[in-house]
């Protein structure tokens, strides 16, 4: 197959980071292409060096055959190169039409609005996707804003779509739906490359798979040559995956109850509707469901982020219902928020700050109002250490780090205190295969220590994997428990669409 | 094919890269600026060199620069603080007519004697210019009114206020009419040193950069301001009161504004008087914004403006050239400084490219 871009000998460094070193490699016409690596292995970086968001301190691209050199995305974007970046940015008050008009100005010059939408309409009837275009963006989840992302690169007819790492933010039926629009792109000859860190979707869509290594490309494979195992062993190389084990049994012992809960949300529509659990100490409690159904409300209305409707949540007895982030019933739950940008991290300061976010306060960390330098910054070697997260030179914003590091500072952080209940939103969302073991076996651990966890998944593998119970929640409500020794992978799906209860 | 240039953002300059263009930026000015001197008849290397002697080059002209840089200092400060936070006080120029007021109100009505005059008089600026401040401060905390347009506007009260003080329940009885106060007492001035009008007061701004930088780098309250500057949903999330946070900062910015109100009084002109500032706490913004987050950024750049200041006047004297000239002068380096500011970010890059491309 012809060759549509060439990189060779790629490199690029930041101020006391070698991001790239040396990456080499061809994407064909019309193939999907994969890139699989750790976090902070430069995957993003090099998509960004590949749509001119960066310029490369050396090395050089062909398209076409033909060196060339872009300055902004703008440059690749005219040459049919476009991108849907790990983390996007769309204008939240504008309605998904909006958006999509912005991207395209100046494209088809004086293009009347009433043509454009009904080409738009066109897009999303031909590729099946469901979107409604007068809808305000901030009403809509991440994964449809992430349609809308998609949606501008189809609408301008590019050659090469980068998506970097689009299903972290879909559900599986997301995901599928996607995989399918990405396969009809292919037909039409246009190339991808995908980034994922899940095997199984990597199996399922990749022609080609290149692994890149702590900036390095090691090998490009086709499909065929590969399996699960083999690209494990070659994206880690010589790193250990953590091994753990389950848990004992659970006490009986109630940390956690959740009394008729209701809650509404922005737009207000019943997000959790009389909804009833119950955690156990030590227990490892999954909450499968499509996403949606009000999980997101579950977290925030236990760590006091969203105002209850009705209902009551009871921490020990005690009833915590309208007590507010900093009360400290509430300190002891900690929570891996979903939209980690948004409400995980503070980019401008440093990791070590960021570590410290929750717990500044503590005595360890202060004399008196003087903050204790060392402490903080023995902490975060600490936790540097302890979660292998790769970190940039000392002192440096943390919005520099690579997506799914600062998902490890987050985890780092939420779980430092040893909290009585931990409330994870997809804690693994991002993380590459030996971080998610990672933060599997530290969940395990500490319900061994009797730490009782939430944990909010739509992966019903690691569902199965690491939980002392499953409740399934659909619309709101607790549809029933499953569990995970005897229940099956389709009775758990069938009560997720709220068709049978258990 | 045509050569045409582009604008490429570069990864952040180094400490180096940063000051090295500050010093290109104020070079340019000058050379820009030589051109108007030039069309008015002066030989721009003379006043240039002037300028330096003016400022910096006899014991009078150094102390007239700190004299003048000791209010940019205190309200370069003061508005930095809150930029911190993402809040923008555009309000310090009121803040320090409050300070002022508050701090002559006690000079000339308390009584009080030597020790405890000073410190009276501080606590009353602090307090005017904090209590100013926090009306934004709460509408903004509360009720989400832009602290901008909030701060702005009560600039313009408060210099009437002073003005209406002035002209009326204070005006001194024995000035001859004149919109000014009675003179301090020896007690609430602040000292005079080398027999010049380098008072005490630069020593109080010197001292209050090093209380900035220590709340701001040291101390957990620094902290929460930082971390709310940074994002504040993400510190709400982590328990922190930003409401309170942001109704405080404000308060504390003022308050520090209202500092250099007490300066400039007890320091320099020992009465209230009509146009106490000229537009302090509005060169404090540049200031604040130059600076970007350091305490010793806002001493430098103040230092550099005081010098200016002096150096301006200078031209003005020796050789009749109007008073707009000075300003058109700083005028220029603030541009060039600020166009500095982009070359920090990005670069342009010559590119050669087909027209129809
Ligand atoms: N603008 C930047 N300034 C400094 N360092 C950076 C910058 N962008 C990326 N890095 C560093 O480069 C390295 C590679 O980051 P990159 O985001 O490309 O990783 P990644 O492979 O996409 O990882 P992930 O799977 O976590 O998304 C990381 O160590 C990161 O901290
Ligand atoms: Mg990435």
């Amino acid at each position: 197959m012809p060759k549509l871009l060439q990189l060779q000998h790629i490199r690029k460094t930041f101020p006391g980071v070698v991001a790239l070193d040396d990456v080499s490699f061809s994407i064909a016409e019309g193939e999907i292409h994969t890139l699989l690596g750790e976090n902070g292995a430069g995957k993003s970086t090099l998509m960004n060096v590949l749509t001119g968001f960066y310029a490369p301190d050396s090395g050089s691209l062909l398209l076409d055959g033909q060196p060339v050199r872009f300055s902004s995305p703008r440059d690749s974007l005219a040459l049919g190169i476009g991108m849907v970046h790990q983390h996007f940015m769309l204008v939240a008050a504008h309605s998904v039409l909006e958006n999509i008009l912005v991207a395209l100005q100046g494209v088809p010059l004086f293009f009347p609005r009433r043509q454009l939408r009904s080409r738009i309409e066109q897009t999303i009837a031909e590729f099946g996707i469901e979107l409604e275009l007068d809808t305000p963006v901030w009403q809509l989840s991440i994964g449809a804003q992430q349609w809308i992302e998609l949606i501008k690169l189809l609408m301008r007819d590019c050659r090469l779509l980068i998506l970097d790492e689009p299903t972290a933010v879909l559900t599986p039926q997301e995901a599928d739906k996607l995989f399918q629009v990405l396969q009809r792109l292919k037909q039409q000859g246009k190339s991808i490359i995908f980034i994922s860190h899940k095997m199984r979707e990597v199996m399922e869509i990749s022609d080609r798979v290149t692994i890149l290594k702590k900036g390095s490309s090691v090998t490009t494979l086709e499909a065929g040559e590969f399996n699960q195992n083999k690209l494990a062993t070659l994206m880690i190389g010589g790193d250990r995956i953590p091994e753990w084990q389950k848990s004992l049994p659970f006490s009986d012992e109630l940390v956690l109850e959740i009394e008729n809960l209701a809650v509404r949300n922005d737009r207000g529509l019943a997000d959790l509707d009389n909804f009833n659990l119950q955690l156990k100490k030590g227990e490892i409690l999954g909450i499968a469901g499509i996403a949606g159904n009000g999980q997101k409300a579950l977290a925030e209305a236990l760590t006091g982020l969203t105002k209850v409707e009705s209902g009551r949540v009871l921490a020990n007895g005690e009833d915590i219902t309208r007590s507010c982030a900093r009360s400290s019933y509430i300190a002891g739950i900690a929570h891996i928020p979903e939209d980690r940008k948004a409400i995980g991290i503070a980019p401008d300061l440093s990791l070590d700050e960021n570590l410290i976010l929750k717990n500044f306060r503590a005595k360890r960390f202060r004399h008196g109002v003087f903050q204790s330098r060392s402490a903080i910054r023995n902490n975060a070697i600490e936790k540097v250490d302890q979660f292998a997260i790769k970190a940039g030179p000392q002192g440096s914003p943390v919005r520099l780090l690579s997506g799914g590091n600062i998902q490890k500072v987050i985890i780092a952080r939420e779980l430092s205190e040893q909290p009585t209940v931990l409330v994870a939103l997809y804690p693994t969302r991002g993380l590459d295969i030996g971080s998610a073991e990672y933060v599997h076996k530290v969940i395990a651990e500490g319900a061994g220590n009797g730490m009782s966890t939430i944990l909010i998944s739509e992966d019903l593998d690691e569902l199965y994997k690491i939980c002392d119970r499953i409740a399934v929640i659909f619309r709101g409500r607790l549809i029933g428990y499953a569990d995970p020794t005897s229940s099956s992978r389709e009775e758990i799906g069938l009560m997720m669409s709220g068709e049978v209860s258990a | 094919m045509s050569l045409a240039f582009r604008v490429e953002k570069r990864d952040q300059g180094s400490a180096l890269f940063r000051s090295l263009t500050i010093i290109a930026s104020v070079l340019v000015a000058l050379f820009v600026a030589g051109f108007l001197l030039l069309a008015a008849g002066v030989n721009p290397a003379t006043a240039y060199l002037e300028i330096l002697r003016e400022a910096l080059g006899s014991t009078y002209g150094i102390s007239e620069t700190l004299v003048k840089a000791t209010p940019l200092i205190i309200t370069g400060l003061a508005v930095s603080v809150a930029f911190r936070m993402q809040i923008w006080n555009i309000g310090a120029e009121g803040q320090i007519y409050m300070g002022a007021c508050g701090a002559t109100g006690v000079a000339l009505f308390s009584g009080l004697d030597a020790p405890l005059m000073l410190p009276a008089m501080f606590a009353a600026a602090f307090f005017a210019g904090g209590l100013w401040a926090s009306v934004a401060g709460l509408l903004r905390a509360r009720w989400q009114v832009n602290e901008v347009i909030v701060t702005l506007l009560m600039n313009y009260i408060a210099i009437l206020l002073a003005d209406y003080l002035i002209y009326g329940p204070w005006k001194n009885p024995d000035g001859y009419n004149f919109p000014l106060t009675a003179q301090f007492v020896d007690a609430a001035r602040l000292t005079e040193y080398f027999n010049t009008r380098l008072h005490s007061g630069f020593f109080i701004a010197l001292f209050c950069a090093l209380a900035v930088y220590l709340l701001m780098e040291r101390t957990i309250w620094g902290y929460q301001i930082k971390a709310i500057g940074s994002n504040p949903a993400a510190a709400r999330y982590a328990g922190m009161k930003t409401g309170l946070a942001i109704f405080l900062v404000l308060a504390l910015s003022g308050a520090i504004a209202g500092i250099a109100g007490f300066s400039e009084v007890a320091g320099l002109q020992h009465r209230l008087q009509h146009g106490l500032s000229p537009g302090y706490g509005y060169t404090a913004i540049i200031i604040a914004w130059l600076a970007r987050r350091s305490a010793l950024g806002v001493i430098i750049v103040s230092l550099l403006m005081g010098i200016l200041l002096v150096g301006g006047d200078s031209l003005q004297l020796s050789w009749q050239l109007p008073v707009a000239f000075a300003y058109a002068f700083q005028g220029l380096i603030l541009f060039f400084l600020l166009a500095g500011d982009f070359f920090i970010n990005f670069r342009l890059r010559w590119v050669k490219e087909d027209a129809d491309a």
